[in-house]
């Protein structure tokens, strides 16, 4: 799967894409295909402030348990409920169905701390 | 009744083959005084629906389980950090006598002296083999050891008064029950990184130390089956900051009788018996994970421990003890292997064992390292890491080599594990595997690595020839179907 080019990215396998002052986060393929089949997603509650690069999460699969960091700060204002109930979803497509939280956005300067999808495939590509 | 196929096992759960009415044990008729039950509030109000079953069937239905389990008696073992040696039966003919088995926790000290003075050899045993004269049995696993040493380390500072020391440095290659262990006695958790040999970066764990460190956890020889060479700076850096420096001795196979842990410098330790000294596990079963300190550390251990005066040993209390760890005193029965052992093997044969586990390791490293890849390829301890990350590109990943492994009757490695390594396979032979066994495994991955040319969806499926063939793993862990309930007899026999 090619690395979508309307988000941004983070070291640690999370992208964000912005709409308005709402960011969507999620973690990208790379991190899925690393962690194989995900069983357990432990998410925030809405209305939890968080700052960028924060741990927010926990995502478990049968291979390891792994801190999920947000790649922007703001405010919780919706969390994918469905990720909880059915932990697959993130494996059939972190980028659409597999989306963790929406971020209300504390300083949208910060998305100038994190790559473009071409920037981020380079890293993976190490 | 369902037609019946040939081959086929009887997977029906003991519950699913009772019949109402069927005994197994016929009782002899009652021939003393009876006795009333308890009052009607202690007792059940509907039966339990314990499953009704004769003899012969409860006797083929756990024989036919024992012959589908995978043990080290039945198959090689190779499970990296588990330390799966064979475990000789003498350990079981001495743990079964009637003064060590049939024994109770709660008899007086004076009837049970031959079991305490058991206990108080095999610490004293421990203590000479780790250099940490403190030794405390009670814990029952390794990772129980691991909180209890913390609890030791945290009890020690604030005797002296340093409540701010609340940090444990832990190096990004440990076992996982490091910061679990760590998170669960209090403290905070601040990730080491390895270098590039798979050593503890020195320079960064330079910066990390402050007067916040409490300890600083290292697993010896590292997880990666290599000896760390920095060990006497990084105690030294630790404990120049006022910390202390904890060895995990789950690898203490490869050290014993060549190198003290509290030679190295280390405070506390804990030895995983059953593992390093040859008693039964996995599956859960029981363990023993002890912990070792040194000689200021001792006031602090768990109670109890075993003093000797004279001829008399008595269960104490150490002066500024932590606690109970446990109800009683400890995984008797793995302790009476884990000293049987000990005595079996001698003072001479104990650097044996190390050195044969770190012969066998490297056979196979320098065996399998041109088709598989070495994490870190230079003289390892006593178990190597594969990484086979061109297999991987080539649509095979490690789980699937660890299922073939299976149809060869060879346990798979550990997978994915140190997390630092991509796809990583830990091969720990241990010592008491013959050259023609690791030979026959160099073989197998040989001819793996051959299957992966030629056809590999034989891979994808792998296992082929065991009574269950590819688990799904994931949908275990979504969907646990973990206790017999009636009404889903028919979900349980898919």
């Amino acid at each position: 799967m090619t690395t979508p080019g309307d988000r941004k990215y983070s070291d640690e396998h999370e992208w964000a894409l912005v709409e308005g002052n709402i960011a969507t986060v999620g973690i990208t393929q790379y991190a899925t295909d690393s962690l194989g089949d995900v069983v357990y997603v432990d998410l925030p509650d809405t209305g939890a402030t968080i700052s960028q690069f924060d741990k927010f999460g926990e995502i478990e699969s049968v291979k390891a348990v792994s801190d999920l960091f947000s790649p922007v700060g703001g405010t919780i204002v919706e969390v994918n409920t469905g990720v909880a109930d059915m932990p697959e979803k993130v494996n059939q497509d972190p980028y659409t169905v597999g989306w963790l939280l929406k971020i209300e956005l504390a300083d949208p300067s910060q998305l100038d701390k994190l790559m473009d999808a071409t920037a981020y495939d380079n890293l993976t590509a190490e | 009744m369902n037609v019946p196929i040939p081959g086929e096992i009887d997977r029906r759960l003991l519950n699913d083959r009772s019949v109402s009415g069927r005994i197994g044990v016929r009782m002899p008729d009652l021939d003393v005084p009876e006795q009333p039950l308890p009052d009607s509030g202690l007792l059940r109000s509907v039966p339990a629906h314990l499953p009704e079953v004769s003899q012969p069937e409860v006797v083929r239905y756990f024989t036919t389980l024992s012959r589908m389990n995978f043990s080290i008696d039945t198959n090689f073992y190779p499970l990296g950090s588990c330390t799966m040696k064979y475990n000789p039966k003498i350990n079981e003919e001495m743990a079964f006598l009637p003064g060590m088995g049939g024994i109770h926790p709660h008899q007086p000290d004076e009837t049970v002296q031959g079991a305490l003075q058991l206990i108080w050899e095999l610490q004293s045993d421990l203590g000479e083999i780790t250099g940490l004269p403190g030794v405390c049995l009670a814990p029952l696993a390794g990772a129980q050891g691991e909180y209890t040493g913390l609890m030791v380390a945290r009890a020690y500072f604030a005797d002296r008064g340093e409540t701010a020391r609340t940090v444990a440095l832990i190096p990004d290659s440990a076992h996982g029950t490091n910061p679990a262990s760590a998170a669960m006695a209090g403290l905070d958790v601040i990730t080491v990184p390895s270098d590039s040999d798979g050593n503890v970066n020195v320079e960064a764990l330079r910066g990390l130390v402050d007067e916040r460190t409490c300890v600083f956890m290292l697993t010896i020889p590292s997880t990666l089956g290599l000896f760390e060479p920095n060990i006497l700076e990084i105690t030294s850096v630790v404990h120049e900051a006022g910390g202390l420096v904890y060895a995990d001795g789950a690898n203490l196979n490869a050290l014993l009788g060549i190198v003290k842990i509290g030679d190295l410098g280390f405070d506390i330790a804990h030895s995983n018996l059953h593992k390093t000294f040859s008693t039964p596990h996995g599956g859960g079963g029981p363990g023993a994970g002890p912990v070792l300190v040194s000689e200021e550390l001792r006031r602090f251990l768990p109670t109890p421990v075993v003093e000797r005066t004279g001829d008399d040993y008595r269960l104490v209390a150490p002066p500024d003890t932590i606690g109970r760890v446990n109800g009683f005193h400890g995984s008797f029965g793995v302790l009476v292997r884990a000293y049987t052992y000990i005595r079996a093997v001698g003072v001479e044969g104990m650097r044996e064992i190390a050195e044969n586990a770190i012969i066998n390791a490297n056979y196979i490293r320098s065996a399998l390292s041109g088709e598989f890849g070495i994490a870190v390829d230079r003289i390892c301890m006593h178990e190597c890491v594969l990484s086979p990350q061109a297999q991987k590109a080539k649509g095979v990943s490690a789980l699937d080599i660890s299922k073939r492994l299976i149809d060869y009757g060879i346990h798979p490695p550990t997978m994915y594990f140190p997390l630092i390594i991509p796809e990583a396979l830990m091969v720990e032979p241990t010592e008491t595997e013959s050259k023609d066994t690791l030979d026959r495994f160099i073989a197998v991955m040989r001819q793996i690595n051959r299957e992966i040319e030629e056809d590999p969806d034989l891979l994808h499926d792998a296992p082929h020839d065991t009574p269950n063939t590819r688990l799904d793993e994931a949908g275990a862990a979504r969907n646990p179907y973990l206790h017999w309930r009636p009404e889903q007899n028919s979900q349980a026999a898919d």
